[in-house]
């Protein structure tokens, strides 16, 4: 159905829904999301080798044949997050990137001149930038002009499932830009994807409102297709709104009949 | 011996310990995994001949759940 690929950095991918792997109980649970989900490309965080965990999240990744997009989840300065990414280069051979700046431990919104610092200090390290951003168009013309891979917009903060705060915005910044424009962090359900592509998002990145979900597998098949009807819907071009009826029936041809008590 | 903080832990080790013995004896890697030494990526190329030092910090990290 979908023959237009999201195409980043040159690589193509026919899924427009890319998972977090964070909060997922299990890597049992973690593994059904992805199928469900349909994802080619899911988040992975770097931290402290820990010998007594049970499983690898690499080998359930490679198993559903789902690309890694490593974070730099944690990181409050660009010098912390452009070392976590070139760890992150050498212990999964790849060269992508999500780079996320945080400002503040308790809304998580991001840095923005900590981003930028990080952003250039990496693209001129040869890496492919997607960085988690401001819901601004100003600095998503920024993070596209220094480079970025693709531009990711926050819909509202990271796990809030609060949706998409600020439409207008989303939509200026995916109609300025060039590079793919992936909406990033506050998605609570279904509609809230289905929404953030309507406005003009190539695609979508969640995980809280997938894992944390009653039912992670049924929401992962949610969010696929509410990712898809966006999709589709903005390809088919909504009809204008009104603020009267438009009769969609003709009046041509009606019968005429008595009137009542006539 | 030598004292070196691992992952944050400070631990007393056998001078000639290479960072490849080192991660090896974490039970991790060779792949999914990095290193870095004060600070320093440290490229899997180099962890054979790269040897710790009395005071050195090394990170080793790999795949976690998350983003």
């Amino acid at each position: 159905m979908d023959d237009e690929p999201l195409v980043i950095a040159g690589q193509k991918f026919s899924s427009r829904l890319i998972l977090g792997t964070g909060g997922a109980a299990s890597l049992e649970i973690l593994e059904a999301v992805l199928v469900s989900a349909g994802a080619e490309l899911a988040t992975v965080a770097l931290r402290r080798i820990d010998p007594a965990a049970q499983g690898s999240l690499l080998d359930v990744l490679s198993r559903v044949g789902v690309r890694l997009l490593p974070n730099t989840a944690g990181c409050f300065t660009a010098r912390d997050a452009v070392l976590t990414a070139k760890m992150a280069r050498e212990a999964f051979e790849t060269d992508w990137v999500k780079l996320e700046v945080i400002g503040d431990d308790r809304t998580l919104l991001p840095d923005a001149v900590e981003l930028v610092d990080a952003a250039e200090q990496l693209v001129d390290d040869g890496f492919v930038v997607l960085p988690y951003t401001n819901d601004d168009p100003v600095l998503a013309r920024r993070l596209e002009a220094i480079g970025c891979a693709a531009v990711m917009p926050l819909g509202s903060p990271i796990g809030s499932g609060a949706g998409i705060r600020n439409p207008y915005n989303l939509a200026i910044i995916a109609e300025q830009t060039t590079v793919p424009v992936i909406l990033d962090a506050g998605i609570g359900t279904a509609s809230d994807a289905t929404l953030a592509m309507e406005l003009g998002a190539d695609a979508v990145l969640l995980a809280t409102a997938v894992t944390r979900a009653r039912e992670p597998v049924l929401m992962a098949e949610a969010m696929r297709q509410g990712v898809e009807a966006g999709w589709l819907a903005r390809r088919a071009g909504r009809i204008p709104r009104r603020r009267y009826a438009e009769a969609s029936t003709a009046f041509a041809g009606m019968a005429e009949w008595e009137p009542v008590g006539g | 011996m030598i004292r070196v903080v691992i992952n944050g832990e400070t631990r007393t080790l056998a001078e000639e310990v290479s960072i490849d013995e080192l991660v090896r004896s974490l039970g991790a890697g060779p792949t999914g995994v990095a290193v870095a030494l004060n600070d320093e990526v440290v490229a899997r190329s180099a962890w054979g001949a790269r040897r710790l030092g009395d005071g050195d910090r090394v990170e080793v990290l790999g795949a976690m759940q998350g983003g």
